[in-house]
């Protein structure tokens, strides 16, 4: 295998007709990084892959990869493999035959071409069904075969289009797990388009949030879960708790928060805007709850709330409460022999202010 | 479905068994039976060893296959990178070329092929420019090759639209993964996007071939014999109904026939072509440059004139006075319309008769074979739509000599005289050969009806009979009327059963009479003029089939 490459995309912006479909798109992907463009349908995600293997043209900008820039070469000339989401393998061609067409197109002598395609069945360990039509085979081992004419030809990059989208769950979760090993071991810098979040949180090391033809944030997994830097990029990665009011800051760093919620307390350790509207943030399992009365932890912002509705979901239960006229979530472990509260019971929630994230507005 | 099989179910189906063995099934298989039968009730292969032995007949069966291969070559080189170029890219012009597919069923081959000498030939306007200006000319109509050339740009669309529906359906990933892989233009085409097309293209070759390998009115008017089919027709009518030759030939069209259709459908078999996912071609549409779209405009513009040649030429012709040896007709009249409508009103008349009567029988059967098969559980029904298919791969002439040998001593009832001296052969003949289309109409029709919907009726008390009656076929209708206008053209333009079965000129159809006129210099003004007012006649009802078609989906959709 080659040197992993970088990719650079510096100031891309497409339209097609008025529709604005990428705005100014400025991303580095680093050399045998697994990046994930991860974001809802419509956001731009794939559009941006395809312009990476080029299929799109931009109206501005470029695209470079290992520094040079590849924006007016052609898709055939270009080294960069991709996976489409729908396989496209060709049915009038056998597995092998699929598998021998990059290496043949690049004109290498037929035993270069044999041993190719052998170490790239291999490598997805398809060997056996080298002479099968792609119609007789499952969907799971189209994917591999995909994946494999892909990297028989050995490019520089690796675009995956939605790959796991058309297995059913269990194989997905499978796949997903042989796609990051065998990515690892190729060291292949690979950019990973999908909308379920899970899929990017857990195979990528660093990932893009797009909305509506923009980059909202770019990071490593847990930096994107634990510090969003948008409303949207917080409510598309998780569940989130949004309690709009507005604050007042007091001496000493306390500050008053009033609410839909109620009025509370809350040391904040972010430097929260002075007054006016803001926006709190949190994960469903930072909310604590506890009965009316009990000794409660001090360092939480406590208020007043009633159970409205249940969910168990085994390893927690998924509380859906009313705080006078807000409703919020709050995932509390399941340990056995606990029941939990019972829907209608008045209890006590508390924020954990390290586990906030403040929003202006 | 109501599982039960009815008495009425079982006499509908065994009527029209019947009506197909008589009048497909049996003047086949007594075609196939002269061609092996010595005489004495014995098999013998002697008449296919003097066929090999005629030099005339092995240079027919050449010249055929020759100018059906070749048909399909010139055919592909036209229709293949039209096709690719109409779906691939973003111009006006793609709408020009995807309607010329309508022209063939416009005007049939042989009634513009006259008009084609007068362009092409040797002494016709396009070669008396060429040597007026450059001393040489192109011998495009001489011989075999005036046969190639009338055919491919007949033809052509066949081979055009098929692909272009097969080419629009690929799934956009499977041009840019092979794209993705390093392949482009020509190679891309080559491993990539023909293959997947093919079932389109085979369709269209495969018809081609065998339209061209059976057809008998291109090569008469164009005066080749040396071909299968005119042989055929020149051994039953000159030597007579008993020779053992034409039957030969007969048994030769049909094999190729037969094995054309069941060759590409072999190749289809096992093959797994469904490639479309989603997405469709639109993505992979490209702009023209401005030089290209030059180019492109230029292109279509040649090509229109070319494929609407035939009926330039033939509107020309019908207006003029003298044209010989002249680039364009010496001076025009409208006598030859005053003397088609003076001697010919007969054959008008006939036509409507034996078109209307056959498509009427056609919709009648096709209404009911369609509703045995799709409503009912009776055993060996799709018989019914198996046989009638049949109808499909059989050549014109083996029908037309079929009926000749098998009807010959056949008289009408009530002293009406014998059966092959009357119009209703013609009926029965051109029924029986354009049933496959109006079944399909029907079938299709049948098949969007809901089966609730006759639930519905059955619920209210109406029976089996009353619920076809008062809502299947009324629901059926516009389908019907499709499967009537289509099977009314097609028959009109039928030459190679009307050469054969035209005992008399009374009993002749417009298509005889135009392939009589154009026997004679004299006859051409008047033929074409005749041709004129067949071809208004066949467009008003293709125009009047798309209106129905168009407000019966319509219609669908609203629902």
């Amino acid at each position: 295998m080659t040197e992993p490459v970088k990719v650079d995309v510096e100031g891309v912006t497409l339209s097609f007709g008025a529709n604005k479909v990428l705005d100014n798109i400025n991303v580095t992907v680093q050399p045998g990084e697994f990046f994930a463009l991860l974001g809802p349908s419509g956001c731009g995600k794939s559009t941006l892959l395809r312009l990476i293997a080029g299929f799109n043209r931009a109206q501005t900008g470029r695209i470079l990869v290992a520094g040079e820039d590849i924006t007016e070469v052609p898709p055939w000339k270009r080294n960069v493999g991709m996976v489409f989401q729908s396989y496209a393998l060709w049915p009038h061609m056998s597995v092998a035959q699929n598998v021998a067409f990059g290496l043949e197109e690049k004109r290498l002598p037929r035993e270069a071409i044999r041993r190719g395609v052998a170490k790239a069945l291999e490598l997805v360990g398809l060997t056996e069904l080298a002479a099968r039509k792609p119609g007789q085979i499952s969907g799971g081992q189209q994917q591999r075969v995909a994946l494999a004419r892909t990297l028989a030809i050995e490019p520089r990059v690796l675009l995956l289009d939605e790959p796991l989208s058309n297995l059913d769950a269990k194989l997905r979760h499978h796949m997903r797990r042989e796609l990051v090993s065998l990515q690892r071991r190729l060291g292949i810098t690979t950019i990973f388009v999908t909308h379920d979040q899970e899929e990017a949180l857990t195979t990528a090391d660093r990932l893009a949030v797009m909305d509506r033809g923009v980059i909202q944030q770019v990071g490593a997994p847990m930096e994107l879960f634990d510090s969003p830097a948008s409303r949207f990029v917080a409510e598309f990665i998780g569940s989130i708790n949004l309690l709009k009011g507005t604050l007042d800051r007091g001496d000493a760093g306390s500050t008053r928060f009033r609410s839909g919620a109620g009025a509370f307390s809350l040391s904040l350790p972010e430097a929260a805007p002075a007054g006016g509207e803001v926006t709190l943030a949190f994960r469903p399992h930072s909310l604590e709850l506890a009965e009316p009365g009990a000794s409660a932890d001090a360092a939480r912002a406590w208020f007043p709330a009633q159970i409205h509705e249940r969910e168990f979901l085994g390893e927690f239960i998924r509380y859906r409460l009313h705080a006078q006229d807000t409703e919020l979530l709050a995932d509390v472990p399941h340990r056995k022999g606990d029941p939990g509260y019972a829907n209608g019971a008045k209890v006590m929630a508390g924020i954990d202010p390290a586990q906030v994230r403040l929003f202006a507005g | 479905m109501n599982p039960r099989v009815t008495f009425p179910q079982i006499a509908v189906a065994l009527a029209i068994a019947t009506f197909l063995v008589v009048f497909l099934i049996a003047p086949v298989l007594t075609v196939i039976y002269v061609a092996f039968a010595d005489g004495s009730g014995g098999f013998t292969l002697s008449h296919f060893v003097s066929f090999f032995q005629i030099t005339l007949m092995r240079e027919s069966f050449v010249n055929s296959l020759y100018v059906a291969g070749t048909t399909v070559l010139v055919t592909s080189l036209i229709g293949v990178p039209l096709a690719y170029f109409t779906v691939r890219f973003r111009f006006r012009g793609a709408a020009i070329i995807q309607t010329l597919g309508v022209l063939p069923l416009i005007m049939p081959a042989f009634v513009g092929a006259s008009a084609m000498q007068l362009l092409f030939g040797r002494s016709g306007a396009v070669n008396l420019i060429l040597m007026d200006a450059f001393d040489f000319s192109i011998p495009l109509m001489e011989g075999l090759n005036g046969v190639i050339f009338v055919e491919s740009l007949h033809y052509f669309p066949f081979i055009l639209l098929n692909l272009s529906v097969a080419l629009a359906n690929i799934d956009t990933a499977m041009e840019e993964a092979g794209q993705n892989l390093g392949a482009s233009g020509w190679r891309l085409f080559r491993r990539v996007v023909f293959p997947l097309a093919m079932p389109g293209y085979i369709a269209g070759a495969s018809l081609v071939f065998i339209k061209v390998f059976d057809d008998l009115g291109t090569p008469l008017i164009l005066n080749v014999t040396n071909m299968l089919a005119p042989q055929a027709y020149l051994r039953v009518t000159s030597i007579g109904i008993d020779d053992p030759i034409g039957y030969v030939i007969c048994v030769l069209l049909v094999l190729f026939s037969v094995g054309a259709m069941a060759g590409s459908s072999w190749f289809l078999k096992g093959r797994d072509f469904a490639t479309l996912q989603r997405g469709g071609a639109a993505g992979l549409r490209r702009k023209l440059t401005a030089w290209q779209a030059v180019m492109a405009y230029g292109l279509v513009a040649g090509l229109l004139l070319l494929v609407l040649s035939p009926h330039l030429g033939l509107l020309l012709l019908s207006l003029s006075k003298v044209w010989s040896y002249s680039v364009l007709p010496d001076a025009y009249t409208l006598a030859n319309y005053a003397t088609v409508f003076r001697d010919s009103t007969r054959m008008m008349i006939n036509t409507l008769v034996y078109c209307g009567g056959a498509a009427l029988i056609d919709v009648i059967l096709g209404t009911a074979i369609a509703y045995l098969v799709l409503r009912t559980q009776l055993p060996g029904r799709q018989w019914l739509d198996h046989m009638s298919t049949v109808a499909l791969a059989m050549p014109g002439v083996v029908l037309g000599i079929g009926y000749l040998r098998s009807f010959r001593d056949v008289d009408l009832p009530f002293g009406m005289g014998p059966l092959l001296g009357s119009g209703l052969i013609f009926i029965l003949a051109y029924a029986v050969r354009r049933l496959p289309y109006a079944l399909r109409s029907c079938n299709a029709a049948l098949a969007q009806v809901h089966l609730s919907m006759e639930e519905a009726a059955q619920n209210l008390g109406a029976s089996r009979g009353r619920t076809i009656m008062r809502v299947v076929v009324p629901m059926m209708m516009g389908g019907i009327l499709a499967g009537f206008v289509t099977s009314f053209i097609t028959a009109a333009g039928e030459i190679s059963e009307t050469i054969l079965l035209t005992s008399r000129e009374s009993l002749a159809p417009m298509s005889y009479g135009v392939y009589l006129y154009m026997q004679s210099i004299a006859g051409r003004g008047p033929g074409a003029a005749l041709g004129v007012l067949a071809v208004i006649l066949v467009g008003l009802g293709t125009y009047l089939s798309n209106r129905l078609v168009t407000a019966r989906q319509a219609s669908m959709e609203r629902r």
